[in-house]
């Protein structure tokens, strides 16, 4: 075990020093020497033709160095999208052009029309100013399901209607679910909407292209999770760079929650202009330009029915969802509604019938992406509030009906293609109870109506998939990328290791836990192991950090790259040993002989490995560096069962959480402290969602909620402390380490515990509430009490 | 332009500005004070704050003009004389009140305000005054439990980790 830490320990972080100091290094941070500022003048209306560009005035403007317009990019590549999605009568789908700048039409506010360089960001947004821009609007297509109507106005004229594709799944089980709804019992029906979102990290977007004429070399720095799927994406499909001449880099990254996943216009904008205007050029968003070019989440309207038998077994499910994709295709965007959405459609339970429908529709809006979840939030949110309604309808205890539904015999296959390696959802409901003291509600709920308020209980569970994988799978499920990760770890001559990785922290606290799972292995103290990430010229091929993977896939390469490191010590150590090497121990950090007092440290054999004197080299080259690339065979598996307590004002609608208690199932887990920050944001977010967020657009598509003037952001006072716990622990059973992943957990399993509390507050009250709509602002709940 | 000067982190600064330079990008661009970040275009995020004669005040909001002459305190200064982190920058590291680190220089100043206005708050006023901070990544239980602990009070009964 080392000495400061190791797998299990909560190690303070090593990323907080510099963070807490005020010396990180943010890509706006970076500033190139001659770099010039860029401003994008954008679209105010959400659909028209662009009639005028007329850029002459403004080219005279003080400090311009060129301007750009659509016309400039008429040469390059669109914007590429990564997942290919074949719809349920086996066409592909539709696939617009997305020009780097704005060609012809504009199609949602926000879009990029003309970029002025200029020596300031001042100069260039004054001089931005003086572009003159006739559009000539066209009807704004807003709602999704009079997008598809016959005759609607089109997005892009060139597709045949606003329909992305018509995905159904599993289509083979239609029928089946079609009968078994006919014989059921009982039907419980829900209609929902799933609120559009703004990941909004604190840090807004930057990127900073660089230009080197004499070696014809590109070096993008940007705020990305994930810089080789940049480099790959921009380079090959939109401005045609190879990879050994593009570097792409992306240093401390201020958070990202899956909107920094995407490769978007100002990427490409910036290492084009860059070469075009001979100087680094660099663009910092604003918040205001984050909330109308940054990909937005969920946005899902949805019916679900789920079928019952007599004897309250769930028989069958069946979905219906429109999926706003917005104008253009963003990277992953058809990925999320279907096979990061479908898939998760059995939740906890052992449903044997399923079928998802799943329409993906543009409209003239921003383009909607993976946000923390990405699709497993919005199969959780229908299945576990149609489940809570039917137990409602039924008369029986919501708990009961759940545990009743329960998976638990283990791998399971379900109707919807995945296979659970482990979990015990009986024991995160066990533990979840235990946490929040339930036979108590009832005097709770008392003296919150003593003070003149209703008090509600919401209780739900979740699984989600994580690890997304494995390669040659997704590529059948329409996947344009591989998912492995890959993992260099290099040893120097004195000791030490610099581990680089293709996973990317942006807030995750990898420098600390990958760290403690080297040391783990070997037996050496965390300070002596070094984390690199983030630099496409550092760190071999990865596909960095999104769909809580990082330590299922990224961590699994590491333990393979230091398993063949320490294979090899090993038979260095052996050697110096003069001892068989199966005979060899390593143990804290030093190679014994087995049954002897012989050994030698660790850093005598790093040392021999770079000064080979006394070294086996007619058998194992010098050096000690390895690589190694991880492709899983499986996702993994987390689940849980979260409790939220709400009191409603009924005089208001104002919705306060009291309680918050989340019992989940993790597998292994390196870092207990970082696990559990990590449930705390996802819960935020997710009650974020259930209680202020929403991105609303007028029918005209203007963006209402451009700042967060109008984007209710939770804040320190909407929020309790959180009651989180992750003992119960059924390993993962095909990665190494026996982890699950635990980032977008907390953000999958909050939303319906929020609105089974509320909803359960209400009709204590008598009120014959079913549903509401998130968010359940005070208007809504208000409302719904009327 | 008009030549300004001020009190930055006890060291005089100075530099041109035009009248419209607001005090963080003169923090960040001139000074090359980079710790100092800018998360919104109005003044409700809070990763800008730093103290301007000893009060919290949003430098995104405040024009660096408006600043001349002023003592001026951002994060790069707060550590202690040795370097190591002050009780406040060592709370949050030891009770994980950050992830990303970009709303943190906001959130340690303006703990560093509240506390020298009430030294003892309690979980609500904590709460209440960071209404100003916005965190996208901690569901702010760690940053409230961290300058708790900076103000010498017991967290232990507060939730584990």
């Amino acid at each position: 075990m080392p000495k400061d830490g190791g797998i299990g320990a909560s190690s303070k972080r090593r990323e907080d020093v510099r963070f807490l100091t005020g010396v990180g290094n943010y890509t706006d941070d970076i500033n190139m020497h001659g770099q010039a500022h860029v401003f994008f003048l954008r679209s105010d209306v959400a659909h028209g033709t662009l009639t005028t560009v007329d850029t002459s005035a403004a080219a005279d403007m003080p400090g311009v160095v060129q301007i750009f317009t659509g016309a400039d990019f008429e040469a390059v590549g669109g914007m590429p999208c990564g997942w290919q999605v074949t719809d349920k009568h086996g066409e592909v789908m539709q696939e617009p052009r997305h020009p780097v700048l704005a060609h012809g039409k504009v199609r949602h506010v926000g879009e990029p029309i003309a970029a002025v360089v200029a020596e300031t960001l001042e100069q260039a947004r004054d001089a931005a100013e003086a572009i003159v821009v006739d559009i000539a609007e066209l009807p704004a297509v807003m709602d999704m399901k009079a997008a598809v109507a016959e005759g609607a106005p089109k997005v892009h004229d060139d597709l045949t209607s606003n329909l992305c594709y018509d995905w159904g799944f599993v289509e083979e089980n239609k029928d089946a679910v079609n009968k078994a709804f006919e014989e059921a019992a009982h039907v419980t029906t829900l209609e929902l909407v799933n609120n559009r979102l703004v990941a909004n990290p604190m840090e807004p977007r930057v990127a900073v292209g660089d230009y080197s004429r004499g070696t014809d070399e590109h070096t993008l720095f940007t705020t990305s999770q994930n810089p080789h799927v940049i480099r790959l994406l921009m380079g090959a499909f939109v401005l045609g760079i190879p990879e050994h001449k593009l570097r792409v880099v992306s240093p401390d990254v201020g958070g990202g929650f899956g909107t920094k996943i995407f490769h978007y216009q100002e990427e490409a904008f910036c290492t084009f202009a860059a070469k075009a205007c001979n100087r680094p050029v660099k663009w910092t968003s604003s918040r205001t330009e984050a909330f109308m070019s940054d990909a937005h989440g969920r946005d899902h309207v949805t019916k679900i029915e789920l079928a019952l038998d007599a004897d309250n077994n769930f028989t069958a499910l069946r979905t219906d969802t429109y999926a706003n994709m917005g104008a253009y295709l963003s990277t992953f965007a058809p990925s999320v509604p279907t096979w990061l959405h479908g898939t998760l459609m059995a939740g906890n339970y052992k449903t044997p019938l399923i079928y998802v429908n799943v329409k993906a529709v543009f409209t003239n809006t921003v383009p909607v992406d993976a946000y923390r979840g990405a699709g497993r939030p919005e199969a959780t949110f229908q299945l576990e509030r149609v489940v809570d309604k039917a137990a409602r309808e039924l008369g029986v205890d919501p708990i009961a009906l759940r545990r009743q539904n329960f998976i638990t015999e283990f791998p399971y296959a379900t109707p919807v293609a995945v296979e659970y390696d482990t979990g015990d959802y009986h024991a995160t409901m066990d533990k979840l109870e235990e946490m929040i003291d339930l036979p108590g509600f009832a005097a709770r709920r008392k003296a919150s109506e003593a003070k003149g308020k209703l008090r509600g209980l919401g209780v739900n569970c979740y699984i989600e998939a994580c690890g997304i994988a494995p390669s040659n799978l997704v590529g059948q499920l329409g996947a344009r990328a591989g998912l492995y990760e890959s993992a260099t770890v290099r040893v120097n001559a004195t000791g030490g290791l610099v581990v680089m990785t293709g996973s990317h922290s942006h807030g995750q606290g990898h420098e600390t836990s990958f760290a403690q799972v080297v040391a783990e292995m070997i037996g050496i103290d965390e300070s002596m192991i070094e984390i690199v990430h983030g630099d496409t010229s550092k760190v071999p091929m990865g596909m960095g950090t999104y769909g809580s993977r990082s330590i299922a896939v990224g961590g699994s390469a590491m333990v393979r790259a230091t398993e063949k490191i320490i294979n090899k010590a090993k038979k260095i150590a052996s050697h110096l040993l003069e001892a068989s090497e199966s005979d060899i121990e390593l143990k804290d950090g030093a190679f014994s002989v087995a049954g002897t007092d012989k050994s030698v440290a660790w850093g005598d054999v790093t040392l021999a490995a770079y000064v080979p004197h006394n070294y086996p080299l007619e058998d194992i080259e010098p050096g000690l560096e390895e690589t190694a690339f991880y492709d899983p065979s499986n996702f993994t598996y987390p689940s849980g069962a979260y409790a939220c307590e709400v009191e409603v004002d009924p005089e208001t609608g104002k919705v306060t959480i009291e309680s918050f208690a989340a019992a989940d199932d993790f597998g292994n887990i390196i870092n207990p402290m970082i696990v559990t920050g990590q449930v705390h944001g996802g819960i935020a977010q997710g009650i974020g969602q259930a209680l202020l967020e929403n991105c609303a657009y007028d029918e005209n598509g203007q963006l209402l909620s451009a700042s967060y003037m109008d984007y209710a952001m939770p804040r320190a006072d909407d929020l309790p402390m959180f009651d989180v716990d992750h003992s119960c622990q059924t390993p993962c059973t095909h990665n190494p380490l026996g982890v699950k992943g635990c980032g977008e957990a907390g953000a999958i399993g909050s939303p319906p515990a929020v609105v089974n509390a509320v909803v359960d507050a209400l009709r204590s009250a008598g009120k014959e509430v079913t549903h509401i709509d998130m968010p359940l602002s005070p208007d809504r709940v208000w409302a719904a009490m009327q | 332009m008009a030549q300004v000067s001020m009190t930055v982190n006890g060291k005089t600064a100075s530099g041109e500005v035009e009248g419209r330079t607001l005090l963080s990008s003169f923090l960040r661009d001139t000074l090359k004070l980079t710790g100092t970040h800018v998360g919104c275009d109005t003044s409700q995020c809070g990763a800008c704050v730093v103290h301007v004669d000893g009060v919290a005040v949003k430098s995104c909001t405040m024009l660096a003009a408006e600043a001349d002459g002023a003592d001026v305190a951002t994060i790069e200064g707060q550590a202690n004389a040795d370097g190591s982190l002050n009780v406040i920058q060592q709370a949050f590291q030891d009770h994980h009140g950050l992830q990303c680190g970009f709303c943190t220089p906001g959130m340690v100043m303006s703990a560093a305000a509240l506390l020298k206005e009430n030294p003892k708050p309690s979980e609500g006023e904590v709460r209440a005054y960071l209404e100003g901070n916005i965190c996208r990544c901690t569901g702010y239980h760690n940053i409230v439990k961290a300058i708790m602990a900076a103000s010498g009070q017991d967290v232990s009964a507060i939730a584990a980790e």
